[in-house]
Protein backbone atom coordinates (compact mmCIF):
# COMPACT_ATOMS: atom_id res chain seq x y z
CA UNK A 1 0.00 0.00 0.00
CA UNK A 2 2.81 2.12 1.00
CA UNK A 3 4.81 1.49 -2.77
CA UNK A 4 1.66 2.30 -4.56
CA UNK A 5 0.71 5.58 -2.26
CA UNK A 6 4.38 6.91 -3.08
CA UNK A 7 4.09 6.05 -6.77
CA UNK A 8 0.67 7.86 -6.78
CA UNK A 9 2.65 10.98 -5.57
CA UNK A 10 4.79 11.09 -7.85
CA UNK A 11 2.64 11.11 -10.67
CA UNK A 12 0.48 13.70 -9.47
CA UNK A 13 3.38 16.05 -8.97
CA UNK A 14 5.37 15.10 -12.01
CA UNK A 15 2.11 16.37 -13.96
CA UNK A 16 1.43 18.87 -11.68
CA UNK A 17 4.98 20.71 -12.38
CA UNK A 18 4.47 20.13 -15.62
CA UNK A 19 1.85 21.99 -16.12
CA UNK A 20 2.31 24.61 -13.61
CA UNK A 21 6.30 25.84 -14.68
CA UNK A 22 4.90 27.42 -18.17
CA UNK A 23 1.51 29.09 -17.04
CA UNK A 24 2.98 30.29 -13.79
CA UNK A 25 6.38 31.91 -14.59
CA UNK A 26 6.19 32.64 -17.98
CA UNK A 27 5.26 36.29 -18.80
CA UNK A 28 6.08 37.73 -21.71
CA UNK A 29 4.37 38.25 -24.48
CA UNK A 30 6.07 36.28 -27.47
CA UNK A 31 6.60 38.38 -30.54
CA UNK A 32 7.54 36.54 -33.08
CA UNK A 33 4.73 35.53 -35.57
CA UNK A 34 6.02 32.01 -36.04
CA UNK A 35 6.06 31.02 -32.54
CA UNK A 36 2.61 32.75 -31.85
CA UNK A 37 0.90 30.81 -34.82
CA UNK A 38 2.45 27.22 -33.88
CA UNK A 39 0.95 27.76 -30.46
CA UNK A 40 -2.39 28.96 -32.29
CA UNK A 41 -2.15 26.13 -34.37
CA UNK A 42 -1.34 23.52 -31.10
CA UNK A 43 -4.39 22.39 -29.86
CA UNK A 44 -5.92 21.52 -32.97
CA UNK A 45 -2.77 19.45 -33.85
CA UNK A 46 -2.97 17.90 -30.63
CA UNK A 47 -6.45 17.00 -30.58
CA UNK A 48 -6.27 15.25 -34.05
CA UNK A 49 -3.14 13.14 -33.15
CA UNK A 50 -5.05 12.23 -30.12
CA UNK A 51 -7.88 10.86 -32.22
CA UNK A 52 -6.48 9.33 -35.23
CA UNK A 53 -5.98 6.16 -35.59
CA UNK A 54 -6.23 5.65 -31.62
CA UNK A 55 -10.21 5.72 -31.79
CA UNK A 56 -10.41 2.83 -33.89
CA UNK A 57 -9.06 0.84 -30.70
CA UNK A 58 -11.54 2.26 -28.35
CA UNK A 59 -13.76 -0.17 -28.13
CA UNK A 60 -13.63 -3.94 -29.03
CA UNK A 61 -14.62 -3.73 -33.05
CA UNK A 62 -12.36 -1.90 -35.18
CA UNK A 63 -15.56 -1.99 -37.59
CA UNK A 64 -17.73 -0.35 -35.29
CA UNK A 65 -15.25 2.36 -33.73
CA UNK A 66 -14.77 3.65 -37.51
CA UNK A 67 -18.39 3.05 -38.61
CA UNK A 68 -19.09 5.22 -35.66
CA UNK A 69 -16.19 8.08 -36.01
CA UNK A 70 -17.77 8.86 -39.66
CA UNK A 71 -21.13 9.05 -38.28
CA UNK A 72 -19.89 11.50 -35.35
CA UNK A 73 -17.57 13.12 -37.73
CA UNK A 74 -21.09 14.17 -39.58
CA UNK A 75 -23.06 15.24 -36.73
CA UNK A 76 -20.08 17.65 -35.58
CA UNK A 77 -20.24 19.61 -38.72
CA UNK A 78 -23.87 19.66 -38.19
CA UNK A 79 -23.25 21.63 -35.26
CA UNK A 80 -24.01 18.74 -32.53
CA UNK A 81 -22.38 20.05 -28.86
CA UNK A 82 -19.26 18.50 -27.03
CA UNK A 83 -21.71 16.19 -24.93
CA UNK A 84 -24.29 15.15 -27.78
CA UNK A 85 -21.45 13.89 -29.70
CA UNK A 86 -20.12 11.76 -26.62
CA UNK A 87 -23.08 9.96 -25.76
CA UNK A 88 -24.52 9.31 -29.25
CA UNK A 89 -20.65 7.67 -29.62
CA UNK A 90 -21.36 5.26 -26.74
CA UNK A 91 -24.60 4.42 -27.89
CA UNK A 92 -23.78 3.75 -31.70
CA UNK A 93 -20.86 1.85 -30.41
CA UNK A 94 -23.10 -0.19 -28.36
CA UNK A 95 -25.90 -1.13 -31.02
CA UNK A 96 -23.03 -1.81 -33.61
CA UNK A 97 -21.36 -3.90 -31.12
CA UNK A 98 -24.57 -5.52 -30.34
CA UNK A 99 -24.77 -6.31 -34.07
CA UNK A 100 -21.13 -7.10 -34.98
CA UNK A 101 -19.60 -9.25 -32.17
CA UNK B 1 -15.14 35.95 -18.45
CA UNK B 2 -17.20 35.62 -15.56
CA UNK B 3 -16.92 32.53 -12.72
CA UNK B 4 -20.72 31.48 -14.39
CA UNK B 5 -19.54 31.48 -17.75
CA UNK B 6 -16.39 29.36 -17.18
CA UNK B 7 -18.84 26.67 -15.77
CA UNK B 8 -20.99 26.98 -18.18
CA UNK B 9 -18.27 25.57 -20.79
CA UNK B 10 -16.79 23.47 -18.61
CA UNK B 11 -20.12 21.29 -18.26
CA UNK B 12 -19.97 20.05 -21.75
CA UNK B 13 -16.35 18.45 -20.69
CA UNK B 14 -16.81 17.38 -17.29
CA UNK B 15 -19.94 14.75 -18.68
CA UNK B 16 -17.66 14.24 -21.35
CA UNK B 17 -14.92 13.01 -19.01
CA UNK B 18 -17.32 11.39 -16.41
CA UNK B 19 -17.47 8.07 -19.12
CA UNK B 20 -14.15 7.79 -19.82
CA UNK B 21 -13.06 8.20 -15.57
CA UNK B 22 -15.32 5.70 -15.59
CA UNK B 23 -13.60 3.51 -17.29
CA UNK B 24 -10.25 3.97 -15.78
CA UNK B 25 -11.42 2.98 -12.33
CA UNK B 26 -13.23 0.05 -13.83
CA UNK B 27 -10.14 -0.80 -15.48
CA UNK B 28 -7.80 -0.58 -11.92
CA UNK B 29 -10.40 -2.68 -10.17
CA UNK B 30 -10.74 -5.07 -12.23
CA UNK B 31 -6.47 -5.30 -12.18
CA UNK B 32 -6.94 -5.52 -8.68
CA UNK B 33 -5.96 -2.13 -7.29
CA UNK B 34 -6.72 -1.87 -4.01
CA UNK B 35 -9.95 0.23 -3.64
CA UNK B 36 -10.29 3.65 -3.33
CA UNK B 37 -6.90 4.31 -5.07
CA UNK B 38 -8.17 4.78 -8.31
CA UNK B 39 -10.45 7.01 -7.27
CA UNK B 40 -7.61 8.87 -5.49
CA UNK B 41 -5.43 9.13 -8.50
CA UNK B 42 -8.27 10.31 -11.07
CA UNK B 43 -8.46 13.13 -8.03
CA UNK B 44 -4.97 14.28 -7.75
CA UNK B 45 -3.15 13.89 -11.94
CA UNK B 46 -6.53 15.10 -13.97
CA UNK B 47 -5.50 13.00 -17.35
CA UNK B 48 -6.20 10.15 -19.25
CA UNK B 49 -3.13 8.65 -20.94
CA UNK B 50 -1.06 9.54 -17.98
CA UNK B 51 -2.86 7.67 -15.36
CA UNK B 52 -3.20 4.84 -17.52
CA UNK B 53 0.13 4.61 -18.37
CA UNK B 54 0.85 4.70 -14.53
CA UNK B 55 -1.77 2.48 -13.50
CA UNK B 56 0.19 -0.21 -15.94
CA UNK B 57 3.77 1.04 -13.59
CA UNK B 58 2.21 0.48 -10.49
CA UNK B 59 0.66 -2.91 -11.87
CA UNK B 60 4.44 -3.70 -12.58
CA UNK B 61 5.81 -2.95 -9.45
CA UNK B 62 8.02 -0.53 -11.70
CA UNK B 63 10.58 2.30 -10.33
CA UNK B 64 9.85 5.70 -8.80
CA UNK B 65 12.33 6.84 -11.84
CA UNK B 66 10.63 4.99 -14.72
CA UNK B 67 7.03 6.14 -13.32
CA UNK B 68 8.58 9.64 -13.27
CA UNK B 69 10.00 9.32 -16.80
CA UNK B 70 7.69 8.46 -18.20
CA UNK B 71 5.01 10.77 -16.57
CA UNK B 72 7.56 13.59 -17.78
CA UNK B 73 7.30 12.08 -21.70
CA UNK B 74 3.63 11.34 -21.98
CA UNK B 75 3.00 15.09 -20.25
CA UNK B 76 5.02 16.57 -21.93
CA UNK B 77 2.09 18.08 -24.07
CA UNK B 78 1.28 20.21 -21.37
CA UNK B 79 4.13 22.24 -20.81
CA UNK B 80 3.37 23.37 -24.62
CA UNK B 81 -0.32 23.85 -23.95
CA UNK B 82 0.88 25.86 -20.53
CA UNK B 83 2.96 28.18 -22.52
CA UNK B 84 0.50 28.57 -25.32
CA UNK B 85 -2.29 29.79 -22.15
CA UNK B 86 0.65 31.68 -21.12
CA UNK B 87 -0.48 34.29 -24.05
CA UNK B 88 -3.97 33.78 -23.03
CA UNK B 89 -3.74 35.59 -19.63
CA UNK B 90 -4.89 38.51 -18.28
CA UNK B 91 -1.43 40.38 -17.26
CA UNK B 92 -3.16 40.99 -13.36
CA UNK B 93 -3.71 37.06 -12.91
CA UNK B 94 -1.30 36.61 -9.52
CA UNK B 95 1.50 33.68 -9.31
CA UNK B 96 -1.17 31.80 -7.00
CA UNK B 97 -4.01 32.50 -9.45
CA UNK B 98 -1.72 31.11 -11.93
CA UNK B 99 -0.53 28.31 -10.03
CA UNK B 100 -4.74 27.10 -8.88
CA UNK B 101 -5.58 27.15 -12.74
CA UNK B 102 -2.56 24.89 -14.04
CA UNK B 103 -3.89 22.36 -12.20
CA UNK B 104 -6.54 21.83 -14.08
CA UNK B 105 -5.09 22.25 -17.79
CA UNK B 106 -6.20 19.34 -19.75
CA UNK B 107 -6.55 18.94 -23.45
CA UNK B 108 -10.18 19.94 -23.91
CA UNK B 109 -10.03 22.72 -20.46
CA UNK B 110 -6.88 23.71 -23.20
CA UNK B 111 -9.05 23.56 -26.51
CA UNK B 112 -11.84 25.48 -24.84
CA UNK B 113 -9.78 28.23 -22.90
CA UNK B 114 -7.29 29.09 -26.21
CA UNK B 115 -10.07 28.98 -28.44
CA UNK B 116 -12.41 32.39 -26.30
CA UNK B 117 -11.84 35.33 -28.11
CA UNK B 118 -10.56 37.51 -24.87
CA UNK B 119 -7.81 37.44 -22.31
CA UNK B 120 -9.03 34.75 -19.53
CA UNK B 121 -9.77 36.19 -16.04
CA UNK B 122 -8.95 34.04 -12.76
CA UNK B 123 -12.74 34.08 -12.08
CA UNK B 124 -12.76 32.36 -15.45
CA UNK B 125 -10.37 29.84 -15.66
CA UNK B 126 -11.60 28.41 -11.90
CA UNK B 127 -15.25 27.96 -13.79
CA UNK B 128 -13.99 26.53 -16.02
CA UNK B 129 -11.70 23.95 -14.40
CA UNK B 130 -14.29 23.41 -11.12
CA UNK B 131 -16.65 20.32 -13.28
CA UNK B 132 -14.05 18.61 -15.23
CA UNK B 133 -12.33 18.01 -11.95
CA UNK B 134 -15.47 17.13 -10.00
CA UNK B 135 -16.96 14.96 -13.24
CA UNK B 136 -13.19 13.42 -13.77
CA UNK B 137 -13.00 12.13 -9.92
CA UNK B 138 -16.32 11.05 -9.64
CA UNK B 139 -16.42 9.13 -12.66
CA UNK B 140 -13.97 6.88 -11.32
CA UNK B 141 -15.44 7.10 -7.81
CA UNK B 142 -19.03 5.52 -9.36
CA UNK B 143 -16.47 3.02 -11.40
CA UNK B 144 -14.98 1.81 -7.75
CA UNK B 145 -18.46 1.49 -6.39
CA UNK B 146 -20.88 0.72 -8.89
CA UNK B 147 -19.04 -1.04 -11.81
CA UNK B 148 -20.04 -4.40 -11.15
CA UNK B 149 -23.62 -3.13 -11.99
CA UNK B 150 -23.22 -2.60 -15.47
CA UNK B 151 -23.42 -4.54 -18.43
CA UNK B 152 -19.86 -5.82 -20.00
CA UNK B 153 -20.20 -4.56 -23.56
CA UNK B 154 -21.75 -0.60 -22.12
CA UNK B 155 -18.52 -0.76 -19.92
CA UNK B 156 -16.50 -1.30 -23.36
CA UNK B 157 -18.19 1.52 -25.43
CA UNK B 158 -17.82 4.18 -23.24
CA UNK B 159 -14.35 3.99 -24.38
CA UNK B 160 -15.10 6.07 -27.67
CA UNK B 161 -16.79 9.06 -25.48
CA UNK B 162 -13.62 10.87 -24.80
CA UNK B 163 -12.52 10.67 -28.73
CA UNK B 164 -16.02 11.68 -29.76
CA UNK B 165 -15.36 14.78 -27.85
CA UNK B 166 -12.18 15.03 -29.66
CA UNK B 167 -14.24 15.16 -32.76
CA UNK B 168 -16.66 17.31 -31.95
CA UNK B 169 -14.20 20.42 -30.97
CA UNK B 170 -11.56 19.66 -34.27
CA UNK B 171 -14.68 19.44 -36.72
CA UNK B 172 -15.95 22.58 -36.74
CA UNK B 173 -13.50 24.84 -37.44
CA UNK B 174 -12.04 22.90 -39.25
CA UNK B 175 -14.66 23.44 -41.92
CA UNK B 176 -14.44 26.72 -41.76
CA UNK B 177 -11.03 27.50 -41.75
CA UNK B 178 -8.63 25.98 -44.40
CA UNK B 179 -5.34 26.28 -42.45
CA UNK B 180 -7.01 24.84 -39.45
CA UNK B 181 -8.37 21.55 -41.74
CA UNK B 182 -4.42 21.67 -42.99
CA UNK B 183 -3.06 21.00 -39.27
CA UNK B 184 -5.28 18.48 -38.50
CA UNK B 185 -5.04 16.05 -41.57
CA UNK B 186 -0.87 16.74 -41.26
CA UNK B 187 -1.14 15.66 -37.95
CA UNK B 188 -3.42 13.14 -37.92
CA UNK B 189 -1.59 11.71 -40.87
CA UNK B 190 1.64 11.97 -39.36
CA UNK B 191 0.04 10.21 -36.12
CA UNK B 192 -0.96 7.21 -37.67
CA UNK B 193 1.54 6.85 -40.20
CA UNK B 194 3.82 6.80 -36.74
CA UNK B 195 1.17 4.41 -35.43
CA UNK B 196 1.69 1.91 -37.84
CA UNK B 197 5.46 2.00 -38.66
CA UNK B 198 6.99 -0.68 -36.56
CA UNK B 199 10.25 1.33 -35.78
CA UNK B 200 9.02 3.90 -34.08
CA UNK B 201 6.54 1.81 -31.85
CA UNK B 202 8.87 1.49 -29.53
CA UNK B 203 9.41 5.16 -28.85
CA UNK B 204 6.05 5.09 -26.57
CA UNK B 205 2.63 6.88 -26.89
CA UNK B 206 3.51 10.46 -25.64
CA UNK B 207 6.93 10.70 -27.39
CA UNK B 208 4.77 10.04 -30.49
CA UNK B 209 1.64 12.64 -29.63
CA UNK B 210 4.67 14.92 -29.12
CA UNK B 211 6.24 14.10 -32.83
CA UNK B 212 2.62 14.27 -34.34
CA UNK B 213 1.36 17.48 -33.48
CA UNK B 214 4.85 19.46 -33.17
CA UNK B 215 4.50 18.26 -37.29
CA UNK B 216 1.51 19.37 -37.19
CA UNK B 217 1.78 22.88 -36.27
CA UNK B 218 5.06 23.67 -37.44
CA UNK B 219 3.41 23.32 -40.70
CA UNK B 220 0.37 25.32 -40.10
CA UNK B 221 2.55 28.03 -38.69
CA UNK B 222 5.26 27.98 -41.63
CA UNK B 223 2.56 27.76 -44.26
CA UNK B 224 -0.21 30.10 -42.67
CA UNK B 225 1.87 32.05 -39.90
CA UNK B 226 -0.86 34.49 -38.76
CA UNK B 227 -0.71 38.06 -37.20
CA UNK B 228 -1.39 38.22 -33.47
CA UNK B 229 -1.54 34.23 -33.50
CA UNK B 230 -3.17 32.99 -30.43
CA UNK B 231 -5.50 35.86 -29.65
Amino acid sequence: MKYELIMIAIMALTTYVIRMIPLTFYRKEIKSIYVQSFLYYIPYAVLASLTFPYILYACDSMVAAGVTTLILMVLSYKGLKLFEVAMIGIVLVYILQLIIL
Amino acid sequence: MTFSSGLKKGLPIALGYFPVAFSFGALALSSGLPIGLASLISLTNLTSSGQFAGLTLILHNSSYLELMMTMIFINSRYFLMSLSLSQKLKPTMTTWQRMIFSFGVTDEVFAVASLEEEKLSFEYCLGLITLPIVGWSLGTLCAELFMGLLPLSLQNAMGIALYGMFIAIIVPPSCQHKEILEVVIVSATVSIALFYIPIFQSLGSGILLIISSCIGALYGAIRYPREGGIE
